[in-house]
């Protein structure tokens, strides 16, 4: 389990949405630019991991109960895409990471892969 | 309880509203969070289908006690082969729905995952009927 606010400060991101959230704790990170796998994931507390930022996104977050999204490789969430994040209670993160800098810092301080 | 919810084919903007409602109605009515979740990820799959396939569609939602039966009706150009397309990565999606994250031959195999009953019927050139049916209990 991580806290939020300890991937934040790692990352060395900012939260653009839903900052309230901060001293919750994660236990799963699922990194993907695709949505479809997205989709097929019954995994529950799970920070979704991606470099997709359009509305779909934040879509197939609300259907799939995730309520955490980290944007990386500093992919900008629009104005759009935050108020429907906000209407969600979606918690949005942006970082200047790779993807695969980002997994494996979070990995490093405990964040788990799903499968 | 009867809703219905109109789908734009190729709006990807609003791509994913009438599922959105269903999720809002479901809690509403206090549904188990997980027959939800697979509820709402089987309509928003069936949702991207109509937006990426089909010129026009309907959601038709009917909740009763037990259960939800959703008709998801489109005009487009049907699906000719529906085991083919009930396969795993097969899709024929354009490159415009791939970058929207989608197109990866996951959406009817998906659905029906996460669904107790569905049903599918198509007619090239006229378009796809998908039914829905997930039990509460």
């Amino acid at each position: 389990m991580v806290k939020v606010a300890d991937m934040v400060d790692r990352l060395n991101a900012r939260v653009i949405c839903g900052s309230s959230d901060m001293d919750q704790e994660i236990q799963f990170g699922f990194a993907s630019d695709l949505m479809s796998d997205v989709l097929t994931l019954d995994t529950e507390n799970l920070l979704l991991i991606t470099g997709l930022n359009n509305l779909q996104t934040i879509r197939t977050s609300e259907m799939s109960d995730i309520s955490f999204i980290l944007f990386v490789r500093d992919k900008k969430a629009t104005e759009e895409m935050k108020e429907l994040a906000c209407e969600n209670e979606i918690t949005l993160i942006e970082c200047g990471h790779s993807m695969f800098r980002a997994c494996s810092i979070l990995n490093e301080i405990g964040l788990q892969p799903v499968y | 309880m009867e809703f219905k919810f109109a789908i734009e084919g190729g709006n990807f903007s609003k791509a994913g509203s009438a599922s959105s409602e269903v999720k809002k109605i479901l809690k509403q009515l206090n549904v188990n969070p997980k027959i939800i979740k697979r509820t709402v990820v089987s309509l928003y799959e069936a949702e991207v289908n109509v937006v990426a396939h089909a010129f026009e569609g309907n959601m038709n939602v009917d909740i009763d006690t037990d259960k939800i039966v959703v008709k998801i009706e489109d005009k487009g150009p049907g699906i000719p082969d529906i085991d083919q397309a009930m396969q795993e990565g097969y899709s024929t999606a354009s490159p415009q729905v791939r970058e929207m994250g989608f197109g990866a031959g996951m959406g009817l195999p998906n659905i029906k995952r996460n669904s107790d009953q569905m049903n599918i019927t198509s007619k090239v050139d006229v378009g796809t009927e998908l039914e829905i049916i997930n039990y509460f209990g």
